[in-house]
């Protein structure tokens, strides 16, 4: 029988980015607030110090700062006629663990969405015809425009500080920024990061070719800065243990260095960490959240009772959280029915390296961030006309090698064999002459009927429960998109002056070894209509009114960038709404 | 063979996060601090195995310098401490895949869906080295693959690769895959686990190890970086040459 | 019955009442809004929370703080109105002979624990509105064990030698030379804020070395620096404004308050009013330099060439390649007291243990420092520290490695 704690006002589940957010816009509203935290607190003077931080084999190849399978993972299978088998050790992705969530060791790349990326579903037809998309696609307009969460936008980047050069201010066409961005209102807080060689390289061989470079959008502060909440910020000193790893020196946008320093001294917030929400607690009528049970390390359950609950954990941990509660009718891809696990999807990624003559160059790979690089847009969503070519989306693609860390960066040029002298040799020849972007060319990827994520038959977690499934595999639209872009980048880097290519473009079977990002999208997706979404325009729950559910979960489809100035410009929005109107009238804010 | 509590612990560099900071607290009011909190590394010290036996580490030994040969400008794996850092992590929680997802049933499937074996790396190593050691001894006159002469180690090396050569009861080709995986992560780690003795792998390719500022030199355009590598303790100009 | 009769009876009465509920005192005057809320003023400026409060508690001034002395450690009494345990039952002139002469109702001497020292140049009025604020907190029952030193130093009667021979009686004398600000600025720092108890250097007894008033004291495992206007170790680089600022908020461009002076920082100076910064800062920066003329040590001496390769691939992540840090955020090493101050012991400290910086309202983010005791032995330890106090064109004594094996093993008996 749980232990019944004292009511709150809110909580929280889950304290990454968006719960962070969304403690600190309700405190201000005078709400009672306890954020639930499945993972250790975290924080960079004692858990990432500037002195041991930087350890490849700790936190790139072990995955310290990871949540371990065995806490909980999922199962996988391409296709649906397939047995899933346990995620045993993570592969294409890898989920966080701690209060500051993927916060803490992303990239800090700060892409906004285009404005036709929200009216996907809409715009694509207008232009192609409803006939160019394929039959089993499912995508689905937002619910909400660019319009409408540019604020929202706004409001990120300036709590993160974020380094960039404006393309669009006002609908001015700002030369050096991408002139295909959505209208910005201001520009960025800081001005964009500068860049290393092989990064200006780049720039200038895409620049030679017609294409309009532009510096990615970084967390990694350019320069001191303090954020609206008087938070104070340092410069990135491109040390190159960024993503993957804490920052060790304040210099990357985190709830740690923008939010969590202010919150955690207000009076009406608490955390508790390692904390593990088990589920989400529904009255009789099923309509109304009552709190949540959790567990703590000790294995001692407890209830937390609160008026509104904040389903804040990333993606999967959402949709999971969705499914053991009982909350939504459960996604059934055959008879293409329910909401919870549909529409979920990654993201496309390759890229393409290149070998130079290292008498010639000299990158210095290991002066880097994690949002460092030029990055080119023509070919990223409708930026492009599809028509010709069979498929719809796109992505970015850039120069975006983000370090040199060793055991991941010998590269040696195709061919060469993996072992023996040649490898030292090649290895030793081309470390410093070499450009490996990483994730290069960074794709869209659209939801299907038959990619989605349901309760497992067989796999059970710890607590006896079943694991969550996903089916998931690339279709051809996606495949088509990859060979297309990855063939665009590679121009790009034979103009730089390569002499070997190495194109790495990205192949189906959907391979759950492979990493390709953490950007797993869907599964509570929003939208306007409850019979094929989850939550409603502002996040919130369709079925029970008292839970709004944040993160890339809300995605009907993924674009061709990094999610999260996206999620959290919702999580802003959301906050707005339920600032402005739920509060004040608790109930559904959106009548079908 | 049971191992003393302590050297075992030296052996560990890499702490597994799920026993630290494990206790659940309640954080209000202000930032947690405590001094000496975090959990710095321990370097591994040299000795007798962890893991290996002493016929097991010889040939690992053996295995890594034809994975990476020495020359005359950097050591080869053996002396670069591959072996050493491949013992230590067998013996810690990578040697146990610890924090995997161990439940059964265990069933095979496709590539894409990753390794459903229950034989962690350590079970691994132990019984592929022990099938490498009876082929050896049946196929080269009772010889080890530490005694075979440089070509011929290389030659199984590759038919092994090439699924010519099979071991018994082991999977020769995806040791071998996890052989050199292991042996160029250890050449190329922080010198605090073992391999990249003297820091000679990042020499080699023009590392300069674990640093934080770069401030100065990101404008720097194709000049080579001047400062030597420095590990994770530091390097031998960080003392005083009274 | 007459009116005035009755009158008589009503004050009377009011008076016994007030008595009773422990606001002891016949006078009404001391009720007086403006005096309480002076004598609430003073309290923080005098900090009487900070010793006199153990925080995780939450008991306001009923003491049974245990306060670290070099003799040993010392228990602070309960100051609420309680009658039993606190000083309700106190007449003003008891509470006035205690924090200005030292001496209990009952005749025992204080131990300068309590800073009377610094007190007794308040004037009386100031001790008297910190009494009648005093009335006004909530009466806590606490009893508190009084005498927890160790022997020989729990034998009061000895306080009699020391106050013979370290404790000059007497309110503060202004300097007529001198401007109001400086005054008020010298009133604050030598009496209610009694800075001198932790920044003046103090003899084997315990008592203040006049002679060098503010330059610095060694306590609870740090160095409270000099707080003079020396340029090098003082404060002659920082502004009026980096002083009022740092005590105001915690931070200023070049460094940030860590270890006890955070407690002051929070508790008392960031609550000061602005002119009584100002004030202070005036006064500090008027205090004379010191007569020093080491030169920095050369470059090519092997603890500055070890130090240096340290620095710059360790300790410059934060403190930049320059020494010079980020402003309100990580201090600027070149320009930092803490640094350059002839004990050396805060820097050890901080290198060997970490820390936090404080957060205050103004200055929430309490950037840390994490510990490098696991990667720095004791010569390395010496030489970056004897480094960073001889680049950047700055002058200080070398750290040796002793000083910081000894620092190793005392601070790892701290809990702190």
């Amino acid at each position: 029988m749980p232990k019944k704690l004292p009511k709150k006002d809110v909580v929280i589940i889950g304290l990454g980015w968006t719960g962070s957010i969304l403690a600190n816009e309700l405190t201000d509203e005078g709400l009672d607030v306890i954020a639930i935290e499945r993972g250790p607190w975290r924080d960079a003077p004692t858990e990432f110090p500037p002195n041991y931080a930087q350890d490849e084999l700790r936190y790139r190849i072990r995955h310290e700062l990871f949540l371990r399978p065995e806490q909980n993972t999922f199962t996988f299978r391409n296709k649906m006629n397939q047995t899933a088998l346990p995620i045993r050790d993570w592969g294409s992705f890898m989920p966080p663990n701690g209060v500051g969530g993927g916060g803490v060791h992303w990239n800090a790349e700060t892409f906004r969405f285009l404005p036709t990326d929200f009216i996907a579903r809409t715009h694509l037809t207008e232009r192609y015809g409803a006939a160019f998309l394929p039959e089993d696609m499912t995508i689905q307009d937002f619910g909400v425009t660019y319009d409408d969460l540019e604020p929202h936008y706004d409001a990120f980047e300036y709590l993160c500080g974020t380094s960039g050069t404006a393309g669009n201010l006002r609908g001015q066409i700002q030369e050096g920024g991408n002139p295909f961005e959505g209208p910005r209102s201001r520009p960025y807080p800081t001005p964009a990061q500068k860049q290393p060689f092989s990064h200006t390289l780049f720039a200038k061989a895409a620049r030679e070719l017609g294409y309009k470079p532009y510096p990615q959008p970084s967390g990694n502060l350019s320069q001191a800065y303090t954020n609206p909440l008087g938070l104070r910020m340092g410069p990135c000193t491109y040390c190159g243990f960024c993503e993957w790893f804490g920052c060790g020196n304040y210099s990357k946008a985190s709830p740690q260095t923008t939010i969590l320093p202010l919150l955690v001294r207000k009076s009406n917030f608490t955390a508790r960490d390692n904390s593990e929400v088990l589920h989400i607690n529904l009255d009789r009528s099923g309509k109304h959240a009552t709190g949540v049970t959790f567990v703590d390390t000790g294995g001692v359950e407890w209830e937390q009772p609160a008026d509104l609950v904040i389903l804040s954990a990333y993606t999967l941990f959402n949709v999971q959280m969705l499914l053991h509660s009982k909350i939504g009718m459960p996604y059934d891809p055959v008879a293409n029915k329910g909401v919870i696990g549909r529409n979920f999807t990654h993201q496309t990624i390759s890229t393409v390296n290149g070998f130079f003559d290292n008498k010639k160059f000299n990158f210095n790979p290991f002066i880097a961030s994690g949002a460092i690089g030029m990055c080119i847009d023509e070919f990223n969503g409708d930026n492009f006309d599809h028509g010709p070519h069979g498929f719809v989306g796109g992505g970015y693609m850039g120069q975006v090698q983000t370090n040199g860390r060793p055991i991941q960066s010998a590269s040696v040029p195709p061919g060469t064999p993996k072992w023996g002298a040649a490898w030292k040799n090649a290895a030793r020849d081309n470390y410093l002459s070499t450009v490996r972007p990483g994730t290069g060319v960074h794709g869209s990827f659209y939801s299907y009927r038959d990619v989605y994520l349901d309760l497992d038959p067989t796999y059970t977690d710890r607590f006896g429960r079943p694991l969550m499934r996903m089916t998931i595999d690339f279709h051809d639209n996606e495949l088509k998109q990859n060979a297309f872009l990855t063939d665009k980048f590679a121009e790009i880097i034979r103009a730089m002056g390569a002499h070997t290519l190495d194109k790495q473009y990205r192949k189906g079977p959907y391979d759950a070894t492979d990493y390709q990002t953490t950007h797993l999208n869907g599964g509570a997706i929003m939208g306007t209509d409850p019979a094929t979404s989850a939550i409603n325009r502002y996040l919130q729950s369709w079925d029970v009114p008292n839970l709004f559910v944040m993160g890339a979960s809300a995605f009907p489809q993924n674009a061709g960038y990094n999610p999260t100035d996206t999620v959290a410009a919702l999580a802003f929005w959301a906050a707005a709404a339920i600032r402005g109107q739920y509060l004040k009238n608790p109930g559904p804010l959106v009548h079908a | 063979m049971t191992m003393r509590r302590r050297e075992f612990l030296a052996g560990t560099a890499v702490l597994l996060l799920s026993t630290m900071k494990s206790r659940a607290t309640i954080i209000s009011g202000g930032l947690p601090w405590a001094p000496d909190a975090g959990t710095p590394p321990i370097p591994v010290r040299p000795g007798p195995w962890h893991y290996f036996t002493s016929d097991e580490g010889r040939a690992v030994e053996a295995l890594a310098d034809r994975i990476i040969p020495p020359d005359p400008q950097t050591p080869g794996g053996k002396d670069s401490g591959c072996a050493v850092f491949i013992d230590r992590q067998l013996a810690g929680p990578y040697g146990r895949s610890e924090g995997h997802y161990n439940q059964p049933p265990f069933m095979p499937g496709t590539k894409q869906q990753g390794s459903q074996s229950q034989k962690a790396p350590a079970a691994i190593y132990r019984d592929a080295l022990g099938a490498l050691d009876r082929y050896c001894q049946s196929s080269y006159q009772g010889k080890r693959f530490a005694d075979l002469p440089d070509e011929q180690k290389d030659e199984l090396l590759k038919n092994l690769e090439d699924e010519k050569a099979k071991l018994e009861g082991v999977d020769g080709k995806s040791f071998f895959a996890l052989l050199i995986k292991d042996v160029q992560t250890g050449f190329f780690a922080d010198p605090i686990y073992g391999g990249n003795v003297d820091m000679v792998a990042w020499e080699m390719i023009g590392y300069p190890g674990a640093r934080y500022n770069y401030l100065d030199w990101v404008e720097r355009h194709n000049e080579r970086f001047p400062l030597p590598p420095v590990s994770l303790m530091g390097r031998a100009d960080w003392s005083p040459k009274n | 019955m007459r009116s005035a009769a009755k009158l008589s009876i009503a004050i009377g009465a009011a008076a016994a009442w007030l008595a009773g509920i422990g606001l002891g005192g016949a006078d009404p005057d001391s009720q007086a809004f403006d005096q309480i809320e002076k004598g609430r003023y003073l309290t923080t400026v005098a900090d009487c929370f900070a010793c006199h409060t153990v925080p995780e508690i939450g008991k306001p001034f009923a003491g049974a703080r245990p306060i670290e002395t070099p003799f040993g450690v010392i228990t602070s009494s309960n100051i609420t109105p309680d009658n039993d345990t606190g000083i309700g039952g106190w007449t003003d002139e008891q509470f006035d002979d205690a924090v200005r002469k030292g001496v209990r109702p009952d005749g025992s001497r204080l131990y300068p624990a309590m800073p009377f020292p610094a007190y007794t140049k308040m004037s009386r009025d100031d001790v008297l509105a910190i009494r009648a604020y005093l009335k006004t907190v909530e009466p806590l029952h606490q009893p508190v064990k009084a005498n927890t030193l160790p022997f020989p130093f729990n034998i009061r009667t000895a306080m009699r030698v020391w106050d013979a021979l370290y404790f000059t009686e007497g309110e503060f004398q202004p300097d007529s030379r001198q401007s109001a600000v400086w005054n008020r600025g010298a009133y604050l720092v030598q009496g209610p804020g009694h800075c001198t108890a932790c920044h003046t250097p103090k003899t084997v007894l315990g008592g203040d070395k006049t002679i060098d008033n503010l330059r610095g004291f060694n306590l609870q495992g740090w160095f409270a620096p000099d707080i003079t206007g020396d340029n090098n170790q003082g404060l002659g680089q920082w502004s009026e404004a980096d002083i009022t600022t740092y005590l105001k908020t915690g931070h200023n461009r070049m460094t940030a308050a860590i270890g006890p002076m955070s407690e002051e920082i929070v508790n008392a100076t960031s609550q000061y009013s602005d002119s009584d910064l100002t004030a202070i800062a005036t006064y500090l920066k008027s205090q004379p330099q010191r007569q020093d003329n080491t030169a920095p040590l050369p470059a090519n001496s092997p603890a500055m060439i070890a130090g240096q390769a340290i620095y710059r691939d360790q300790c410059s992540a934060c403190h930049g390649i320059d020494g010079r840090g980020v402003a309100m955020l990580f201090p600027s090493l070149a320009q930092s007291a803490l640094v350059h101050a002839g004990d050396p012991t805060s820097a050890i400290h901080l290198v060997l243990r970490g820390g936090r910086s404080v957060a205050t309202r103004q200055e929430p983010t309490a950037p840390g420092m994490p510990s490098f005791a696991w990667q720095l032995n004791d010569d390395q330890v010496a030489a970056v520290l004897t480094y960073i106090r001889n680049a950047w064109q700055t002058a200080g004594t070398p750290v040796s490695p002793d000083a910081v094996g000894k620092a190793r093993d005392q601070l790892r008996a701290r809990s702190d």
